[in-house]
This record gives C-alpha cells, sequence and structure tokens, in this order.
C-alpha cells in the first residue's frame, strides 16, 4: 500500500470573526455587569453640640410610638395622610421645622416612610430627634 | 476642462486591528468596573418614593444594621461606642464621606438612633438611609 503524499495545505485561522467574538465579550460583560448604584432618603445630620434654640411656633412635632402608630402635633394620623396634612401645615406656616421622634422599640420602616411622607411634602427642615 | 478619472485607489478602513481595540474596552470595563467588596449582613431594606442616588461609590461607606441589632462595618461586627472610631478615620480619610445606612426594615429605633448619634460624634454628618424603590400607587 503506497502511502500518500500530504498536501501542504496553508493552516490559517480565519480572523475575520476575532472582531465579532471579542464585541459579543464585551456585550455580555456589559450585560451582566450590574451596577448596583445605592439609592436611597438622604439626609444630613447636625453636627455634634449645634443645638439650636427654635421657637416653639415653627416646631411639628411628628412622634413614632412603639406600635408604629404615627402623631402630628399630638393627633394621630394615618401613615397616607401624612404628607397631605405636613403639606397643609407648611402652607400656613412655612418656617415649619418637622421633628421626628421614635420610640426606641419602634420599628425603622415606620420611621423610613415618615421621612418618605415629609420629603413627599416637600418639608426640608426635618429634624432627628433623639429617642426616648 | 476635462474632468479626470478616478483612479482605481482601494479605499477601505483596515479591520484588521479591531479586535484588538474591542479587547481593550473590554479591559477597560473590566478594570473599571468596581466589584462589590464587601457582602454586609443579611437585611431586607425599607421601601420609599422619594429616594436619590447615592453620588458616587466611592465616597461611600457602608454600615449595616441587621435586624436583630447588630452592626456590621466591613464584615467586622461593632458594638454601637466602636462606630465612632472607625467612622472618625474614615471621615478623616475621605471629607467627602457619605454613609449609607442599611439597615434592616425591622430594626429597632433604638440601633438606629444609636448610630446617628455615633456618626455625629464622628463627624460624619452625610447619611443615606440606603432603600429599595417603591412603585408609588
Amino acid at each position: 500500500m503506497a502511502i500518500r503524499e500530504r498536501k501542504a495545505r496553508t493552516g490559517a485561522i480565519p480572523e475575520g470573526g476575532m472582531a465579532d467574538i471579542a464585541f459579543l465579550l464585551l456585550v455580555f460583560f456589559l450585560v451582566t455587569t450590574t451596577i448596583d448604584m445605592d439609592k436611597g432618603l438622604g439626609i444630613i445630620l447636625p453636627a455634634e453640640g449645634q443645638e439650636l434654640e427654635i421657637n416653639k411656633k415653627n416646631i411639628l412635632n411628628c412622634l413614632i410610638s412603639s406600635s408604629g402608630a404615627v402623631l402630628l402635633g399630638g393627633e394621630p394620623v394615618e401613615l397616607k395622610d401624612l404628607s397631605r396634612r405636613v403639606k397643609e401645615e407648611l402652607r400656613e406656616n412655612d418656617k415649619l421645622i418637622v421633628s421626628v421622634k421614635a420610640h426606641e422599640k419602634a420599628q425603622y420602616d415606620v420611621y423610613i416612610e415618615v421621612l418618605d411622607q415629609l420629603k413627599l411634602a416637600k418639608a426640608t427642615r426635618i429634624s432627628i430627634a433623639e429617642t426616648e | 476642462m476635462k474632468f479626470r478619472r478616478k483612479s482605481g485607489v482601494e479605499s477601505k478602513i483596515s479591520t484588521s486591528s479591531m479586535p484588538d481595540i474591542i479587547f481593550m474596552l473590554l479591559i477597560f470595563f473590566m478594570v473599571t468596573t468596581v466589584l462589590r467588596e464587601y457582602s454586609g449582613l443579611p437585611v431586607s431594606l425599607p421601601k420609599a418614593e422619594r429616594i436619590e442616588k447615592l453620588e458616587s461609590k466611592r465616597h461611600t461607606s457602608d454600615i449595616w444594621v441587621s435586624k436583630d441589632g447588630l452592626i456590621s462595618i466591613e464584615d467586622k461586627l461593632f458594638n454601637n461606642d466602636d462606630v465612632r472610631h472607625i467612622m472618625y478615620e474614615k471621615r478623616a480619610a475621605d471629607p467627602q464621606l457619605t454613609v449609607s445606612l442599611k439597615a434592616d426594615q425591622a430594626a429597632r429605633m433604638e440601633v438606629i438612633s444609636g448610630v446617628h448619634n455615633e456618626l455625629r460624634k464622628a463627624d460624619a454628618l452625610k447619611l443615606n438611609y440606603s432603600t429599595k424603590v417603591k412603585v408609588p400607587n
């Protein structure tokens, strides 16, 4: 049996598809990297020892009880009515500072909800009182 | 005036360096993507509507507060009174520091309030309560 002579073949890898492959990789990485931007409610805490005396008339107390009930200026208020009520109060007195005070056993999500409602009411002066 | 006939010069953009460019882009994106550094505590964040984005991940430091009142910074657990030291150092290293508080929605306000006080003592006053997006109904 005669051994056939091999043909001299040129073994070049086609480079035309290379760009496509690289593009595909790029798109894959772009799609899969989730840029999880942190989102949340921003607030600036008052500096230490910077307690200001504020006229009682300009303070609206917002209390959160341990059971999650919200008192606005002494009256119980539903969470979903809070922004409307605060808006009304702000219309009467635009110097109003809303002071949020939470019971130490109160839940954080109620507090966040209250802050959210205050932001919804465009109350820019929010004071975080220490828990009692 | 006679118009000259166009010479048959082939004007093709060379595509042979295309993969190199794309690979460079790929490497650029891979390098610049900041991966999550710390795993934190398992928390279910509260939801809010009026949220804002944190400006930059590089000027952000996370504090996790679980529903049992555990406080974790950079995957180490801290007592409430020790938060001020680490936050003070961070604040001194980066004056633009924003603290992102990732607290569980069932956390107690006494813990949150404790963190508030510690942050005030550490002079890290820019705080962001990390929340999820609530769809307004």
